[in-house]
């Protein structure tokens, strides 16, 4: 049972690695003279002005919110899902009205305006 | 899985390379390393150089036609070469890492992005017998490793310490999240209909097709996995006529490089996830006794999808971010959630009933895209009256805004 994750425990690593190498290998074989211009911040030729790491706006924290809470009912209906096969037509009902309330929760948030990109 | 076989050449080298070590007198545990790291190492390799080499190559070739140009034709036949010698050119470049930056973060999205789409593939079924890791929960496992590519973009934008780039990550903040949700909705339709949420049983339980059963669901993973690997028409978070290279602009060197060929791949990637979710993977007529046969299906099938992911970043322009925003969250999540409840109460009313499934499904699914049709022609009609009503009866008709 825990082999394909025995597999994909090697697996993910060593994708890192192997994506690494090109870089190993750039290290090596690439030019390394940096100076003060070259490792300015690109801004068009313009002398950046400011901070960049800054406060931004609501809207991105209102859709974050909303993300997690239909991302984790998301995988609440995943077992449901499985197990669809073996059910009865009323436990796929009660999956159903799951999903009805998580759709007047997106409705709630429509109108709102929790949905718009000002 | 006995003896040799040439019927099946993966289970037969996977057989052989197990005896092999066996018989070197290693214990069982330690070859199933050796197997695993072999097999990591070949796919990896078949992923990354494939995706590398090959389909940029592809991609630019067809990219050229539908722009009426010809593509790299210089290097090699046909221009075939050409990503080598760009892949030369990348590796010898010098490797900027701008003095705000955040460095360990900066170095390390490159390898995070590379590392979520190459992850994909562990549980692609290619043919039969050949899949890296069968797990029992491979829909959930694509879903959270392609969430670890967004976090990938996410911080090459945020450590950059570069406005563009921070405003590409902001758009990729705002649009990848948003689309992982019809994304994750649409893909309960598989799991109900082939009851697991593994990779290989979903291919196997496509005796029809499940594009057939659920064509809605289709599309709709299909938009979103599209607006999820950032390509035109949904590409804002590197939009270069607006932020130059967005989340990228910093990235110089192979480090760049990194980021295209994910971008390159990942696009192959949803194509072969489409191809297994919805087209029946390696099904194909002759596939269960000749695997390689069902590898050709699994490319051939993978290789068409990719082709209307070409044809829509060559020919549809950039939708705005509001737009966008409101494609993933009044459309699509709500039909999303719409052909789960669809398909979840048809599949069983039918076995109540003893309708037969796969009509019944289909038109269904067709009933549903007839009545979103509707919703949608309802809505714009709407709109166009409210504009008309606006400007006053004699006025330009409602599509010349930009005229006003």
């Amino acid at each position: 049972m825990l082999q394909p994750w025995a597999f994909i425990g090697i697996f993910l690593p060593l994708a890192l690695v192997l994506a690494a190498s090109p870089l190993v290998i750039a290290r090596v074989l690439a030019p390394h003279k940096p100076n003060a211009e070259k490792l300015s911040t690109y801004e068009c030729g313009i002398e950046t002005v400011g901070e960049t790491w800054i406060q931004v706006k609501i809207q991105y924290y209102i859709f974050a919110l909303i993300f997690v809470v239909f991302d984790v009912e998301a995988v609440f209906l995943f077992p449901w899902a499985v197990a669809y096969q073996q059910l009865q037509l009323y436990m796929v009902l009660e999956g159903v009205l799951f999903i009805v309330i998580l759709a007047a929760g997106l409705l709630y948030a429509w109108r709102r305006g929790a949905l718009e990109w000002i | 899985m006995t003896g040799l076989s040439f019927n099946d050449p993966f289970g037969t080298l996977g057989n052989l390379i197990r005896t092999f070590l066996l018989g070197l007198g290693l214990p069982a545990p330690w070859v199933t390393f050796i197997q695993f790291l072999v097999g990591s190492v070949v796919l990896i390799g078949a992923t990354l150089g494939g995706g590398a080499i090959v389909l940029i190559w592809i991609e630019r070739k067809v990219g050229a036609r539908f722009q009426d140009r010809l593509g790299p034709n210089r290097v090699g036949p046909f221009g075939i070469f050409q990503n080598f010698a760009d892949a030369v050119k990348l590796i010898t470049k010098e490797d900027i890492t701008p003095s705000g930056a955040d460095k360990v973060v900066f170095n390390l999205a490159p390898l995070l992005v590379v590392m979520s789409v190459v992850g994909l593939w562990a549980v692609v079924p290619f043919a039969p017998s050949l899949i890296g890791a069968d797990l029992n929960v491979g829909v959930l496992y694509l879903l959270s490793i392609g969430g670890v590519g967004t976090l990938g973009i996410m911080l090459a934008g945020m450590s950059s310490n570069n406005k563009y780039a921070l405003l590409g990550a902001l758009r990729a903040v705002a649009m990848l999240v948003s689309f992982e949700i019809p994304m994750a909705l649409v893909l309960l339709v598989p799991t109900m209909l082939a009851g697991s949420m593994g990779t290989v049983q979903i291919v196997d339980s496509q005796a029809t097709w499940f594009v057939a059963l659920a064509p809605v669901a289709a599309l709709i993973f299909f938009i979103s996995s599209v607006a999820e690997i950032g390509r035109a028409p949904f590409d804002l978070l590197e939009a270069e006529s607006e932020i130059v290279a967005g989340y990228n602009i910093e990235y110089s060197g192979m480090k760049f490089g990194l980021f295209m060929v994910s971008e390159f791949l990942h696009a192959f990637t949803v194509s072969a996830l489409t191809a297994v979710l919805f087209l029946g993977g390696w099904r194909g007529p002759g596939a269960e006794t000749y695997p390689l046969l069902g590898l050709l299906y699994f490319l051939i099938k993978s290789g068409a999808v990719y082709f209307v992911i070409i044809w829509f970043r060559f020919s549809s322009p950039r939708v705005r971010i509001d737009q966008l925003m409101a494609l993933n969250w009044k459309f699509l999540t709500p039909l999303a959630l719409a052909v789960v409840v669809v398909t979840a109460v048809v599949q069983k009313l039918a076995e109540a009933l003893g309708w037969p499934m796969t009509p019944s499904l289909l038109g269904a699914n067709i009933l549903l895209a007839l009545l979103t049709l509707g919703v949608l022609r309802a809505y714009a009609r709407a709109l166009r009256q409210q504009v008309e009503a606006q400007r006053g009866p004699d006025s330009a008709p409602a599509g010349a805004v930009g005229g006003a």
